[in-house]
C-alpha cells in the first residue's frame, strides 16, 4: 500500500476536472440559458428568469410538432430497446462458442456499427423505394436504427459474459436443469444488470439517433429530426428548452436503469451475506 | 425427472429444445445452438444493413433524370465522381478532421483512461468517474453539439470572458462557424468512445508487471512508453477505428458547427440525396465505404482486434 500519492496524480486529476468541465459545461449553460427571460437572447447575460421558452414549445404550432415527434420517439425507442435485448442477448449466448461462420458473423455486427449513419439510412431509403414502399418511422426508421443498436448491445454482451462465471451454469447442469430451466432460474438472472446496460443503451442510442433515421422516417419526424430542423430555423432559446427537456427524459432513463442495476447488486451482496450467516449458525 | 444426458451441456444456454435421441446422434449440438441463437441477429442484420448496402451498390451503376433512378449499368457516376476536382477536396477536409480529431481524442482518451486505472484506487470512485464520462454520451448529440453555439459565438462566453480580463479588445471571429468549431464538437461528441476501449485494455494490464518494472528503475514515463502503451495497443487500435468512422461518416456537425462553410465527404452527398440524384449520390457512398473499410483493415492487421472483444 502506498502511503502518499505521487505529485502525478494531483496533475492527472486537475486534467481529469478539466475534461469533465468541457463535457458539462456547455449542457448545464444551455439548460441556465433555456430559462431565459421572453426578452433574452441565445447568450448571456440572463434577461430575466422564466419558463417563456418552455411554454413557446408547448404552444407554439410555429415550431413544428414537437409533441408528435416526443410520442414516435419515446415509442421507437421503447420498440428499438426491447427487441436489442431479445436479439443481441441471445446473439451474445451463442457467441461464447466458436461456430463455424462466427468470425463472419462478428466482422458483419462490426460493419454495421461502424457503417457511416447516412449511408445506411440512403440504402433502406432506396430498398424501399425500389420496392415501391413508403418509408415511416415505425420499419423503415426502426430497421435503420437497429443495424447501430444491435452490433452495440452485442459488444456489451461480450463485456458482460467476459466476466461471467459458467461453473454456475455446469452446477445447474449437474443439479439436474433442463437447458431450459438453466437458462431461466442461472444465467437470464445473472446477468439481469448487464441486460438492463443493454436495454438503456438500445432505448436512449434510439431516442438521440439522427444520422440513420433522417432519410428513413418517412413524413413523421422522431424528436432528434425536428430538432435538428429547428437548429437551422430556429433563433431563439426555444432550442434550449427542448434540449433540457429532451436531456431530462434522458437523465430519467439512465437513472432507473442505474438505480434498479444498483438495487439489484445491493440485494445479491445482501442475499449472500444471509446465507453465509445462515450456514455458519 | 429424467437424467440429462452429459452431451445436453454443450446446449449451454439455448432455449431451443432439441429432443433427447437427436441430442446424442448430432455431429456438434453446440455449433447448432449457436447458429440458432445468432440467427436472429443475422436476419435483421441482413435485411436492414446487408441488402440495403447491396442496393447502394447496385444504384450507383444505375442512370438518373431530375425525378427518377434508372435501372442501368453504366459508370459515369463513378467517373464523374472521379473527373471532379471538388472530390479531391472533400476528401482531404474530411481526412484533415479525421485525423486531428483522432490526435486529440488518443491524447485525451489514453490519459483519463490512465488515470481511472492507475490512479484512482477504490473501485466505487473508479465505476463512479467512469459513470461520470459515459453519461453525456447517452444525451443527444444535437443538443450537445449545440451548446458550444452560446460558448463560442460572437457575443459568446468566451469572448466575454476574454473581454472583461481585457486579453481582447475585438471578440475573435474564428471561434464559432469555423473549423475549430467543427473540431471542438467533434472531441466533444467523440472522446468516449477513445476513454472506453483504451479503459478496457488497461484495466487487463497486471499490475505487478509495473511494480516489478519500476523496482527494476524504469521511471515513470518509460512504464507508460513500455508497459502501459503497449498493453492498451488493442484499446487504442478499437478507439482509432470508431473515431475515425465517426468522423469521416459525419454531415451533421460539420454543417451546423462550421455553418455551412466546410464539408465534408458526407455532406456532400446529403446534398445530393437532397437533389434527389440517388446514383451520383450512391457511387460517393461506395468509394467512401472502400476507403474506410481499407483504414479499418489497415488497422486491424497491425492489431487483433476479435481477440480482445471475445476473449
Amino acid at each position: 500500500m502506498e502511503d502518499k500519492r505521487p505529485w502525478t496524480f494531483y496533475a492527472f486529476a486537475a486534467f481529469f476536472t478539466l475534461f469533465v468541465l468541457f463535457l458539462y459545461g456547455p449542457m448545464i449553460v444551455i439548460y441556465i440559458l433555456s430559462f431565459q427571460g421572453p426578452n433574452g437572447g441565445m447568450t448571456f447575460p440572463l434577461n430575466g428568469v422564466s419558463l417563456h421558452w418552455f411554454e413557446a414549445l408547448i404552444s407554439q404550432t410555429r415550431v413544428g410538432d414537437i409533441a408528435g415527434a416526443f410520442h414516435r420517439s419515446i415509442g421507437l425507442a421503447v420498440l428499438v430497446a426491447l427487441i436489442t435485448v431479445s436479439v443481441s442477448v441471445l446473439a451474445g449466448l451463442g457467441f461464447r462458442r466458436r461456430f463455424r461462420g462466427s468470425a463472419f458473423a462478428f466482422y458483419f455486427a462490426i460493419a454495421s456499427l461502424i457503417m457511416p449513419g447516412l449511408f445506411v439510412g440512403l440504402g433502406i431509403a432506396l430498398t424501399f423505394r425500389l420496392l415501391g414502399l413508403e418509408t415511416n418511422w415505425y420499419l423503415s426508421g426502426l430497421g435503420a436504427q437497429l443495424t447501430w443498436t444491435l452490433p452495440f448491445g452485442l459488444l456489451i454482451m461480450f463485456a458482460v459474459l467476459g466476466r461471467f462465471n459458467r461453473s454456475y451454469e455446469e452446477a445447474a447442469t449437474d443439479l439436474g436443469a433442463t437447458s431450459w430451466q438453466r437458462v431461466k432460474e442461472v444465467t437470464l438472472p445473472m446477468l439481469l444488470p448487464g441486460i438492463i446496460g443493454v436495454a438503456l443503451f438500445g432505448f436512449t442510442l434510439s431516442y438521440d439517433e439522427l444520422a440513420r433515421t433522417a432519410l428513413t422516417a418517412g413524413s413523421e419526424n422522431t424528436l432528434p429530426l425536428e430538432i435538428w430542423a429547428m437548429t437551422t430555423n430556429v433563433t431563439s432559446p426555444t432550442l434550449y428548452a427542448v434540449g433540457a427537456v429532451t436531456t431530462i427524459v434522458s437523465f430519467l432513463v439512465i437513472s432507473i436503469a442505474l438505480g434498479s442495476i444498483a438495487f439489484i447488486q445491493r440485494r445479491r451482496a445482501l442475499g449472500i451475506r444471509q446465507e453465509s450467516l445462515a450456514a455458519t449458525e | 425427472m429424467t437424467v440429462i444426458d452429459p452431451t445436453a451441456g454443450d446446449l449451454a444456454a439455448s432455449s431451443v429444445s432439441v429432443p433427447d435421441a437427436e441430442v446424442e446422434h448430432a455431429v456438434d449440438t453446440g455449433e447448432v445452438a449457436s447458429w440458432l441463437q445468432v440467427t436472429p441477429l443475422m436476419i435483421l442484420l441482413t435485411l436492414f444493413f446487408g441488402l440495403p448496402m447491396l442496393v447502394v451498390l447496385a444504384v450507383s451503376f444505375f442512370d438518373f433524370d431530375r425525378t427518377d433512378i434508372i435501372p442501368a449499368f453504366i459508370f459515369d457516376n463513378y467517373i464523374d465522381l472521379f473527373r471532379s476536382e471538388v472530390t479531391l477536396r472533400l476528401y482531404l477536409s474530411s481526412l484533415k478532421f479525421a485525423a486531428i480529431v483522432w490526435a486529440v481524442t488518443l491524447i485525451l482518451g489514453f490519459n483519463i483512461a490512465y488515470f481511472l486505472v492507475f490512479h484512482v484506487r477504490s473501485l466505487l470512485w473508479q465505476i463512479g468517474l467512469f459513470l461520470v464520462c459515459t453519461v453525456p454520451f447517452l444525451t443527444s448529440n444535437i443538443i450537445r453539439m449545440i451548446s458550444w453555439i452560446p460558448f463560442l459565438g460572437r457575443n459568446g462566453i468566451f469572448n466575454q470572458a476574454l473581454e472583461r480580463a481585457g486579453v481582447i479588445s475585438h471578440p475573435l471571429e474564428f471561434l464559432l462557424f469555423s473549423d475549430f468549431a467543427v473540431v471542438v464538437a467533434y472531441v466533444h461528441l467523440f472522446t468516449l468512445f477513445m476513454v472506453v476501449p483504451i479503459f478496457n485494455s488497461m484495466a487487463r494490464i497486471d499490475k505487478s508487471l509495473l511494480e516489478a518494472a519500476r523496482d527494476a528503475g524504469a521511471g515513470r514515463f518509460r512504464v507508460v512508453a513500455e508497459i502501459v502503451l503497449p498493453l492498451s495497443k488493442t484499446g487504442i487500435a478499437l478507439g482509432t477505428i470508431f473515431v475515425v468512422t465517426l468522423v469521416m461518416g459525419d454531415s451533421f456537425v460539420v454543417r451546423t458547427m462550421s455553418g455551412g462553410q466546410s464539408a465534408s465527404v458526407v455532406s456532400a452527398l446529403q446534398n445530393e440525396v437532397a437533389a434527389l440524384q440517388y446514383p451520383p449520390a450512391a457511387a460517393s457512398a461506395i468509394i467512401m465505404v472502400i476507403i474506410v473499410t481499407l483504414m479499418v483493415a489497415g488497422i486491424l492487421r497491425l492489431v487483433d482486434v476479435r481477440k480482445e472483444l471475445a476473449g
